[in-house]
């Protein structure tokens, strides 16, 4: 296979180049949409159904204690997402939009 | 029961002694490795991932998170719990916007990246002011609470609290710049989550390792409600409005963000933020369990005699469980805790009055290293001494909504040109300048008109703007202004220079 040699200009307007931002905010802005949905909907359960999370699931324990210790569970699991992928994924392709151009 | 808070024992004095001179110590080392600018603003951008994410831990978790919490949770049972996730939520959301086109795009401060494209002079001053008055708020909070804390907990005098707090602080980033600071911030990020940990297992350990059995005790003593969403929040356009500020604040915290440029490479950073949230999360996630300890063990009635706002109930609980000498232990670790965030709140302002202002916008980015260094050593004590001075003249205020009025600051007047500047190619200086003074005056504007500051603290029946926390406004309202400003003004040369920006924000082609 031969290796594509770009100029600045040319990798800005490249596909690949494009599609790897688009792909870049298409996982952020969906798991920040998944973070606003934990959090803003907990704190709008909070202020407009308190019965609902003061449901006993325990001899005392309510509902609302695990469903809070849920979303900074799953805060940080979103950001694990976000990492992962992009450790796997996005670093391995700027490396090969690098190579395209530092090997001019 | 009986406390010895407020009087200095014998090992609370020992612990204390220990810590500075730990500390103290790695300064010394710091200062030898602290000559460039690269070193003082960015420890060298040498700072591993994992080192960056207790740091940025250690400089995020304040005292009011640790001391603060665990008194709501103690005195207000359920609804600490739903403050302790706000704190958290923010770290996502920076890692998914900011962060890596952040280090990518700056050198030694956030400005840095709103002004990567623009014109300097006008875009510097705006960034710094804003990045000032955020720190300014935040710093006056930590110095007040330093202020009441070491009084209640070593028996010193407010003021000689503030100075020794400033003193100690000072040594650290003067001499020892970010690698200093750095330091000073992971050894209070273990201590603290050490501390915490510690504390959790031993009140666990009074309840058979059973949390139902905890909630138990508390709702025997103080009722069901204790587990229950209580009044705190009602009105849910309120609290999503502290949320937003809470969540967005943080990613224009300028001491936070000052941290990415300590780490070498995108991916450094990014690995950052997770070790962070990890810290962070596991913190808040235990740190109720210490304040229901508290109120079942140590009780309400004690807890609020010795502060109203509850700041004592971990202490307490620690005394009550371990004895004097972990009462010592956990007061030195509040006190760290204060020294490693006033820390890097002073590092971050000398930066902007040093980096932003003097060299960028006053030099035109044509000072030599050895006056940079110079200034930016001036700018620290300049800074340092101002926080002393308001800490001491705010003493007996109530300076607890001023954290909340930092976060709004930071998410209305930072935050905004900050990711404009990134995503939008039409975005220019009339842009940012807008948006950031239209952020800054909007944010302190409301607030003082909110139900915070103009019926709780100046006593007027009703207030003139209905919401605690003014982000859902002030926010969009930035935005907006800097759209507005955008769209009718034409800036070519920034639109022209996105496009190298675009190669070294996705790619990190030119970043340092």
């Amino acid at each position: 296979m031969t290796r594509q040699l770009k100029t600045a200009h040319e990798q800005l307007e490249s596909a690949e180049f494009r599609q790897l931002v688009r792909r870049r905010w298409r996982i952020s802005l969906l798991l920040t949409a998944l973070l606003f949905l934990t959090y803003y909907g907990y704190i709008i359960l909070v202020a407009i159904d308190r019965a609902f999370l003061s449901r006993r699931i325990g001899t005392f324990t309510t509902l609302g204690i695990p469903v809070g210790a849920a979303v900074i569970v799953i805060a940080w699991i979103l950001t694990a997402v976000y990492v992962v992928w992009a450790n796997r994924h996005y670093d391995a392709e700027v490396a090969r939009l690098r190579r395209q151009l530092e090997t001019r | 029961m009986q406390t010895t808070l407020g009087t200095p024992t014998a090992s609370a004095v020992l612990f204390f002694l220990i810590i500075v001179a730990l500390t103290l110590a790695v300064t010394f080392w710091a200062a030898r490795r602290t000559r460039s600018t690269r070193e003082f603003y960015a420890a060298g951008r040498s700072v591993s991932p994992l080192q960056n994410g207790l740091a940025l831990a250690g400089d995020y978790m304040s005292a009011a998170s640790f001391l603060g919490i665990a008194g709501l949770v103690a005195l207000r049972g359920y609804d600490g719990m739903i403050y302790a996730t706000g704190w958290l939520v923010g770290w996502p959301a920076l890692m998914f916007l900011i962060a890596e086109p952040l280090r990518n795009l700056g050198k030694f401060t956030f400005a840095d990246v709103v002004a990567f494209r623009l014109r300097q002079v006008p875009v510097r001053v705006a960034s710094a002011f804003g990045g000032i008055l955020t720190l300014l708020f935040y710093v006056l909070a930590q110095m007040v609470g330093a202020g009441n804390l070491i009084r209640l907990m070593f028996g010193l005098s407010y003021e000689w609290s503030v100075v020794s707090v400033g003193a100690v602080m000072l040594a650290y980033v003067l001499f020892g710049g970010m690698i200093a600071t750095t330091w000073v911030q992971i050894i209070k990020a273990i201590l603290l989550l050490f501390g915490v940990s510690l504390l959790t297992v031993i009140v666990l350990a009074q309840f058979h390792f059973s949390l139902g059995e905890l909630y138990g005790a508390v709702a025997t003593r103080y009722g069901t409600a204790a587990l229950e969403p209580g009044g705190l929040v009602t009105d849910p356009v309120d609290a999503v409005s502290l949320g937003l500020a809470l969540m967005f604040g943080l990613l224009g915290l300028p001491h936070i963000l000052m941290r990415f440029y300590t780490v070498p490479d995108a991916r450094a950073a990014r690995d950052s933020v997770l070790y962070a949230t990890g810290f962070i999360g596991y913190f808040y996630l235990i740190i109720p369990i210490v304040g229901f300890g508290a109120s079942a063990l140590v009780g309400r009635e004690v807890i609020g005699r010795i502060d109203s706002g509850g700041n004592m109930a971990a202490p307490l609980v620690a005394e009550l469980l371990g004895g004097t000498p972990f009462l010592g232990f956990i007061a030195a670790v509040a006190f760290a805790t204060i020294l490693a965030v006033v820390a890097g709140l002073t590092l971050a302002g000398a930066s902007a009055l040093s980096h932003d202002i003097f060299t960028q916008a006053i030099r035109k980015g044509r000072a030599s290293e050895a006056e940079q260094i110079r200034i930016a050593r001036m700018a620290t004590v300049l800074f340092g001494v101002v926080a002393v001075v308001l800490g001491i003249l705010f003493k007996g205020q109530n300076v607890a909504f001023m954290v909340g009025l930092a976060f709004a600051i930071a998410c209305s007047a930072n935050f905004p040109p900050l990711l404009l500047s990134i995503v939008w190619r039409r975005f220019n200086t009339a842009g940012a300048v807008c948006s950031i003074l239209a952020g800054a005056v909007l944010s302190v504007t409301l607030i003082l008109l909110s139900p915070t500051v103009w019926v709780d603290l100046f006593h007027n029946s009703a207030p003139i703007f209905p919401l605690r926390n003014p982000a859902i406004v002030s926010m969009p309202v930035s935005f907006l202004c800097a759209i507005v400003a955008s769209l009718v003004t034409r800036e070519p040369d920034a639109e022209a220079r996105f496009d190298d920006e675009k190669l070294r924000t996705y790619l990190g082609i030119g970043a340092e």
